[in-house]
């Protein structure tokens, strides 16, 4: 489903490469997880996918079910099915949670040709996914992340990809600023949405969340590329001897 | 303020034009303001509060044309449906003229409305026509008031004297190229009584408008204006208002479009409890120049005033925000704040700022911010990341952050109707 071929990229103000060269494959129906330290790239890897200005791809590509990714403009990657969670999800005051939710929805239906879903049926939708989440009325109201805590804005993401339905979901450090009792919500939501047409790619610097939502392949990724790949029991190593010992093994 | 030159506040007219059936005190009142505006004299770019509005249009021998900036009925239409919904009392004043054919029977529950024309029989506006204005001249002049009460030669009286069954509405409607238009209108609610006025449209090539409001003991009075959308036009207004204990005004002005728009508001709390939230909307693309000079002073204990100033400016369009908190020694417990703030759509945009607070008592809570800025860059990547398309998403964007003043309108129906107009006005300025 998700491509990525010797990727190369910089931040384009500075001349500093962060991408160097990284190499991933994710096929449909399944979940990949990428684990590194702090700096070696994972932002900036879903910074890229989703299309935020300020990067500059040097060399290499990305595919998204053979379509060039990077070519396409943020809100046409949204509606081929690419969704990014972001590790810190916008405040927008001014701009409600529903009626975003709403706009979104109808304009990735729109650029993909299908019809617009009715406030009716929309509000039905949204109901049954935001309950849950453990997302109230309430939340639904007020502005999209605005006054939210960390948990709250983390759960509002995962309500996105509900409603959403993207075929390809990168979480980016979502389990940053959680406690217990939300990452096991958010892990849920997440599980819940697995299927066989849909992948995740789940960035992440711990462990822990990777006890709920179980990774088919983990990645380990440190300084622009991915030094070293393997099954869920490559995050326990993690977990025992930290990134040092792996990445002296690799070095 | 220059002396040399006497007041001609639209084109080359005597300062005061006769009025048929103009009872005394109202010729007296005008004569006053004659002198009073000729003794004011005509603003210079030299004065503190003309320093980032050139009055020229303003004082011009002939009013433009607006013609020659746009065709002249296109956002007419669009202004006038928007509020086509609201149930009010549709007065009708086209280039200035009251048109009472066009207009609904000024009849209503609770309220009595007269024109201008009609003074004779409106006594009680005695106490109110150019009171307010002149009283408003001191510290800062406004000469084209007093031009205005000198010269009017159309307005309302309304006279509320309940509560008003509907809302009354002033539709302004432009037909001939080149009209130069002089309205006083003069609002008087009794105690405990409550009235909502809208005013809708351009209403002339240059308009000069002044509004005079007396909010007596706990009444309260709601105000709607959408001035424009014509491109070429040039108004300036005045809202002269005093409140009385525990009285409430809310005034909102959406502006789209305009060459020249002067919103001047000047409000007293004279009464303990009072209640004054002004705020606007305004919207400029090109050949756009937009000020709100807003003075709000309180002269009695526990009064409330806000002020929320919005402009979203883009290609060379210019916003001023001058806004004054005034706070008298005896206004303890005062509650003031003032916010202005321009989104600047390019880099051709300006937004010119000059909050004020004067305060004189030691127990009162005032604040007051001023921002210009762009469309913030993280949350428009966010929403196109979530699938809205750049245009979609700056729309939406934009209105996110004209809601604050919007959410000032009390009446949802009013409020529906302006939103209606920015989502427009936003649909048809887009890239």
């Amino acid at each position: 489903m998700l491509r990525i071929d010797d990727l190369h990229a910089r931040l384009a103000d500075e001349d500093k490469a962060i991408l160097k060269g990284l190499t991933l494959a994710v096929a449909a129906g399944s979940v990949h997880a990428i684990m590194g330290p702090n700096g070696s790239g994972k932002s900036t890897l879903s910074f890229v996918l989703a299309g935020r200005d300020g990067y500059e791809v040097t060399a290499g590509g990305a595919t998204l079910d053979g379509a060039d990714l990077l070519a396409m403009e943020p809100e046409a990657r949204a509606a081929a099915g690419l969704f990014l969670a972001f590790q810190y999800p916008v405040e927008i005051p001014g701009v409600g949670n529903m009626t975003f939710l709403r706009t979104a929805l109808n304009a990735q239906r729109k650029a993909r040709g299908e019809a617009e879903v009715s406030a009716a049926d929309f509000l039905r939708l949204v109901r049954d996914k935001a309950r849950a989440l453990a997302i109230d009325a309430e939340m639904l109201k007020r502005p999209v992340n605005v006054g939210f805590s960390g948990g709250e804005k983390k759960r509002n993401e995962i309500l996105q990809m509900a409603v959403l339905e993207p075929r390809m979901c990168i979480l980016d450090e979502t389990d940053s600023g959680l406690d217990v009792d939300a990452m096991r919500l958010v892990a849920e939501g997440v599980n819940r949405l697995r299927d066989a047409g849909r992948a995740f790619l789940v960035i992440t610097h711990y462990q822990r969340l990777l006890d709920h939502i179980r990774p088919d392949v983990v990645h380990i990724m440190a300084d622009g590329r991915i030094v070293r790949s393997g099954g869920p029991e490559l995050a326990l190593e993690v977990e025992r001897g930290g990134y040092a010992d792996i990445l002296a093994e690799v070095a | 303020m220059g002396r040399s030159e006497p007041m001609a506040a639209a084109g080359a007219r005597p300062a005061v034009p006769p009025l048929p059936g103009c009872p005394g005190w109202l010729a007296r009142a005008r004569e006053a303001a004659g002198r009073r505006a000729e003794v004011l004299g005509q603003p210079t770019r030299r004065d503190e509060y003309w320093r980032f509005t050139n009055p020229a249009p303003l004082l011009a021998a002939a009013a433009p044309d607006p013609s020659a900036a746009g065709p002249a009925a296109a956002g007419q239409g669009a202004a006038a449906s928007a509020f086509a919904a609201i149930a009010a009392l549709r007065l009708v004043f086209r280039d200035g003229i009251l048109d009472a054919a066009a207009s609904d029977d000024p009849r209503l529950g609770g309220v009595e409305i007269l024109s201008l024309a009609e003074a004779a029989r409106a006594g009680w506006a005695e106490d109110l026509y150019g009171r307010l204005e002149a009283q408003g001249q001191a510290p800062v002049p406004r000469p084209f008031a007093a031009a205005n009460t000198a010269g009017a030669g159309a307005g309302l009286l309304i006279r509320a004297r309940t509560r008003a069954a509907r809302p009354v509405m002033i539709v302004y409607e432009r037909s001939s190229g080149v009209s130069d238009a002089i309205l006083h209108h003069c609002v008087k609610l009794d105690a405990g009584a409550e009235l909502t006025l809208v005013e809708v449209g351009t209403g002339a090539a240059r308009l000069s408008v002044v509004t005079e409001v007396e909010v007596g003991a706990g009444a309260v009075f709601h105000h709607v204006r959408a001035q424009g959308p014509e491109e070429g036009a040039v108004t300036a207004s005045h809202l002269f208002a005093r409140l009385e204990a525990r009285a409430e005004l809310r005034s909102f002005t959406l502006t789209a479009n305009g060459a020249l728009t002067r919103n001047e508001a000047f409000v007293e709390l004279a009464g303990a409890g009072g209640l004054a939230h002004l705020a606007g909307a305004a919207l400029g693309d090109g050949a756009f120049h937009h000020d709100d000079t807003v003075f709000v002073r309180h002269l009695a204990e526990g009064c409330e005033s806000r002020q929320v100033f919005k402009k979203v400016l883009r290609h060379g369009a210019t916003g001023v925000f001058q806004g004054k908190i005034h706070v008298l020694a005896q206004a303890q417990k005062t509650d003031g704040y003032q916010l202005s703030q321009a989104l600047l759509l390019d880099e051709d945009a300006r937004f010119l700022a000059k909050p004020e607070l004067e305060i004189y008592a030691d127990d009162v809570r005032c604040s007051h911010g001023s921002t210009a800025g762009a469309i913030e860059a993280g949350a428009l990547f966010y929403l196109r990341a979530r699938g809205l398309p750049r245009a979609e998403a700056e729309a939406l964007l934009v209105l996110a952050f004209l809601a604050e003043a919007v959410a000032e309108i009390a009446e949802p129906d009013l409020a529906r109707a302006v939103e209606a107009l920015l989502g427009d006005w936003i649909g048809r300025h887009r890239g």
